[in-house]
């Protein structure tokens, strides 16, 4: 299974991604530069955290007029697993492809700490090998992560199942505790949290390997059927 | 072109009337104002180390493992497997105190640039900070501000660069009030055949100028750097520049590109003194010199003057020198990041560095004159060193020792920073094993199988009591917190903050500690391969001068095998524990320099803590091979706040694991339990047999002194107890109050 690791100006979290992909869950991964619409054969995208284009606008404002992205959207168009990490989130907001935004954290500083989630959906590609109702200790760092939402949209996650992670303790004020939602067609995923932080020992956490493994296991399954 | 050069805009230069008479025997005519600008700048004691430089020849800078010692952008030392690791501290004392935010986040840009310009990509950075009192009662509120400026202006250059902010320390004392100390460390990792030099070679070849445009931000921001603080500095608040990480994550991608494309000669970034040092340093450097010509130069706003352009700090700029006819190469290296990139001059056989402006020279100066002949003082120094504490402290009992425990975890000082440390993306890079709040921060390098290990340590009370035995005490403390994970110390950089060095009490601080520096590393084998030196950090108000504590600050770093890290705090209950290094010794004098002294007595008298060296040295290696061995599931230094303290620390975790100890002992309670004699470690291990047979075979001491329990911490000694707490509302205070310190 090929990954996609898509390169802003101002990715700072694209390598980390390519080595948890590339080591930890020992699958091939190449970079993608935003310039480019070219996606190379790729499985999977991921649009790592960061600054892009330095986020002096709105986070992810800017990225969303790349090439790249419009090559991204057809390729969600056409079923591609798409997951947006911390920065990519917000891209994904920004470009539409998942409903809400995402504003500065209630407290108004930068945090970054471990946090616990529950995994509250298995029936997406991206948790399929976990459980429902685990809990996962997977860190956070944003200065932008409080996740908002009309009423109406919010609901909509809740009854289609699409809420995919909640905070147990919010660290942010995001809306019903949200840390990471899906599309409706469910092969896009945004989440805050980052599940790069957390795919080796060394780094106190493997419990974000679970979101690669499934996009693994959920792509095998779509080549062998 | 012919700007009288008065005696007043000598001193506006910071330029002596005998510096000025050096200038014309060298130029063999009186210079013009951008020459003047040059001179001063160059001559600056933030560049040319007048004041210290022929005291920092005293510093040890060699061993097998230096590859660059002092006088390059950053030192280097070999990791082995084609790895070497790029480092050095500097400050940003006076920036960060006009304007915090951006003070502190240049101080971040200026170091990272240091580190990617040797071809080194930045993944680790610390900062030591010193601030006045949060409840100073006159300046509590401003102080409060500035720290508030000050993290949240590391957080955000760091955050965005993506570079992890993975330790440090903050220490709050009222002589930082009008000066606060902002210290930033960086560390990069490079393959030892890609390592890049700041030095320019071969005449034809062009310089070319990336990166932001210049603009009139931080004109004469060495010189400032350079003098004491008064009401009018404020005033200078333009000098600060404004940084822009952004800017700064492409300029290092761009560069390391750059580097990789073979044409690329030498490089060097434009930090203190902008265009002026690095066109001088690097042309002097290569035994050339380089011509350059300003309407070249990228410029941010119209009607720059010569001396405006040539003086400008404005971030994120580097100069490189690439070879002849690649030009291309390297042009579209920096188009692809978006960034600027022009050719800007040449490099010239002369060993000279001639600026024009439009074709007409306006500075011409021989790079010896720059450097060669930068004035070097002697400073008098036959003073003692300064200090008005008493060698004799108060008679004082305490009646609570269990309360005096937690007033001192609740110390500003002392207390936890995770209200700082959690605003700094810590683990960006996904490298950090350790992270802030361990003794020491550790990041593997996945490239080879090896961690790296740093501390930052330094101890202004230690040191203004005296300065020689204070610092020799910092290192010993540094090295240790390095074994204490389990990492052999190998290396150093420095950053010396003093006062005015015209005073001859703080020269002799400043010489005192330069030469306790140089015993203790050489001791213990730490070489300084670079660091910095932030003097006139004084503040006068009035008629009354208040210069800071003498704080020079260390960063050490150690060298592991990657493992899973042995943090400080307690994992399992009933197991056994050991104190390295035993209960170690104390007076009324010893005591005078404690936390202990400092926040349950309000005073500070007498001498800091007595250092063997030579049995911190064995503690040091006995930790090392109880950490390789597996034994320790837990160990932690013991420093400020001393035993107690340390224990308490033990216990700060999710865990709430305490301990039951007994001690035995003659000394009195309060030394008991807070003294801060070095050399001692505490360890919890489930094999104390074999912790104290290492410990033997160092010929050390290895008390065991009792064992982990759930929820208390409890303290006897010879059966009596002396204290007891509920771990957890010890550590609920602990967590809590720098926050409710600063809200107050």
């Amino acid at each position: 299974m090929k990954f996609g690791v898509v390169v802003f100006p101002g990715s700072n979290c694209d390598h980390d991604c390519w080595y948890s992909v590339s080591h930890d869950l020992g699958q091939p991964a190449e970079f993608l530069w935003h310039d480019s619409t070219n996606l190379s054969n790729v499985d999977a995208i991921v649009i790592p955290g960061g600054f892009s284009y330095g986020d002096y606008l709105r986070c992810g404002a800017i990225a969303k007029f790349s090439p790249i992205m419009g090559a991204i959207k057809k390729f969600a168009a056409a079923g591609g697993l798409v997951i947006g990490i911390c920065n990519g989130f917000q891209i994904l907001t920004e470009s539409g492809l998942l409903p809400g935004a995402l504003v500065r954290n209630q407290g108004l500083r930068f945090i970054c700490a471990p946090v616990d989630l529950r995994l509250e959906t298995t029936n997406t590609p991206f948790t399929s090998q976990g459980s429902k109702g685990q809990i996962l200790s997977i860190p956070i760092a944003h200065g932008e992560g409080c996740y908002v939402a009309d009423e109406r949209t919010l609901d909509e996650l809740e009854t289609e199942d699409r809420v995919v992670f909640r905070y147990l303790k919010n660290p942010n004020g995001s809306a019903r505790d949200i840390a990471g939602i899906c599309n409706a067609q469910r092969n896009v995923l945004g989440m805050m949290p980052h599940p790069d932080r957390a795919s080796s020992p060394l780094m106190g956490s493997t419990d974000g390997l679970v979101v690669l493994q499934s996009m693994v296991a959920s792509l095998a399954g779509a080549t062998t059927r | 072109m012919s700007t009288a050069i008065t005696p007043e805009l000598l001193q506006r230069h910071r330029i002596t009337d005998s510096e000025y008479q050096v200038i014309l025997k060298e130029l063999g005519r009186q210079p013009t104002l951008t020459e003047l600008g040059i001179f001063s700048v160059m001559w600056s004691e933030h560049c040319s180390y007048k004041s210290s430089k022929i005291h920092l020849k005293k510093l040890p800078t060699e061993s097998p493992r230096v590859v660059q010692g002092p006088g390059e952008n950053a030192g280097i030392i070999d990791i082995g497997q084609g790895y070497s690791i790029a480092f050095k501290i500097e400050s940003h004392n006076h920036p960060s105190f006009i304007e915090p935010f951006q003070g502190a986040a240049t101080g971040v840009g200026g170091i990272l640039r240091d580190i990617f310009t040797m071809g080194a990509r930045p993944i680790a950075v610390l900062d030591a900070l010193r601030f006045g009192s949060l409840d100073h009662p006159r300046h509590g509120a401003r102080n409060q501000r500035i720290l508030q400026g000050v993290v949240a202006g590391i957080a955000h250059y760091g955050n965005c660069f993506g570079v992890p902010t993975v330790g440090g320390e903050c220490v709050f004392e009222d002589v930082y009030s009008g000066n606060p100390l902002v210290n930033v460390f960086a560390l990069g990792i490079v393959k030892q055949d890609e390592i890049f030099y700041a030095k320019a070679a071969g005449a034809g070849n062009p310089v070319i100028y990336v990166g932001a445009k210049t603009g009139r931000d931080g004109v004469h921001g060495a010189t400032m750097a350079s003098g004491e603080f008064t009401k009018e500095s404020e005033k200078q608040r333009p000098t600060v520049q404004v940084g822009d990480p952004f800017m700064e994550k492409l300029l290092l991608e761009a560069c390391i590109e750059a580097m990789r494309t073979g044409a690329i000669i030498g490089i060097q970034d434009m930090g203190a003194a902008g265009l002026t040092c690095s066109t001088c340093e690097m042309g002097s450097r290569g035994n050339v010199g380089v011509e350059i010509d300003l309407m070249h130069v990228p410029q941010r706003e119209s009607g720059m003057i010569p001396y405006d352009i040539m003086l400008s700090e404005s971030q994120e700029r580097m100069l490189l020198v690439a070879e002849k006819g690649r030009e291309e190469e390297v042009f579209a290296v920096f188009r692809k990041w978006g960034l600027d990139a022009a050719t800007v001059g040449v490099v010239i056989n002369e060993n000279t560095l001639r600026v024009r402006n439009h074709g007409e020279i306006v500075a011409e100066i021989p790079n010896p004159a720059l450097t060669d002949a930068a004035p070097l003082y002697d400073r008098p120094h036959n003073a003692k060193p300064f200090r008005t504490a008493p060698m004799q402290g108060p008679k004082f009992a305490s009646q609570d020792l269990a309360s005096d425990l937690r007033r001192l975890v609740t110390s500003v000082d002392l207390c936890s920073k995770r209200y700082i440390w959690q605003q700094y993306d810590h683990m960006v890079r996904t490298n950090t094993t350790l992270g802030p709040g361990a003794d020491a921060a550790i990041v593997r390098i996945k490239e080879t199988g090896t961690s790296v290990a740093m501390s930052l340590d330094g101890n202004g009370r230690y040191c203004y009591l005296d300065p020689r035995e204070g610092t020799k005490l910092i290192v010993a403390e540094c090295c240790r917190n390095l074994s204490t994970v389990g990492a052999l110390p190998v290396a150093a950089t420095n950053n010396l903050n003093f006062g005015n060095p015209e005073r001859p009490e703080i020269m002799a601080q400043i010489v005192e500690s330069i030469e306790g520096m140089a015993d203790a590393c050489r001791f213990f084998e730490t070489p300084i391969t670079g660091g910095n030196v932030s003097l006139y950090n004084e503040t006068r108000t009035g008629d009354t001068t208040v210069a800071i504590y003498p704080t020079p600050v260390l960063g050490i770093v150690g060298l592991m095998p990657t493992k899973a890290p042995v943090g400080l705090a307690f994992r399992n209950a009933d197991r056994d524990l050991v104190l390295l290094g035993g209960l170690g010794t104390c007076d009324d004098t010893r005591f005078g320099g404690t936390q202990y002294a400092k926040h349950i007595l309000q005073d500070l008298w007498g001498l800091p803590p007595a250092l063997d060296m030579d049995y911190e040295k064995r503690v040091q290696a006995a930790i090392r091979q109880i950490i390789a061995e597996d034994l320790a599931e837990s160990a932690h230094d013991l420093s400020d706040g001393g035993l107690a303290v340390a224990l308490a620390e033990c216990g700060f975790s999710p865990n709430r694991i305490g301990a039951v100890v007994n001690l035995d002992s003659d000394l009195r309670p309060e030394f008991l339990l807070f003294h801060e004699a070095p050399s001692r470690i505490v360890v919890s291990t489930a094999n104390a047999a074999r912790v104290q047979e290492i410990a033997a075979q160092q010929g050390v001491e290895a008390t065991l002194i009792g064992r982990t329990q759930p929820d208390r911490l409890e303290i006897h000694n010879r059966n009596q107890e002396l204290l007891a707490s509920s771990v957890d509302e010890l550590n609920r205070l602990w967590e809590g109050a720098l926050e409710s310190y600063l809200q107050a």
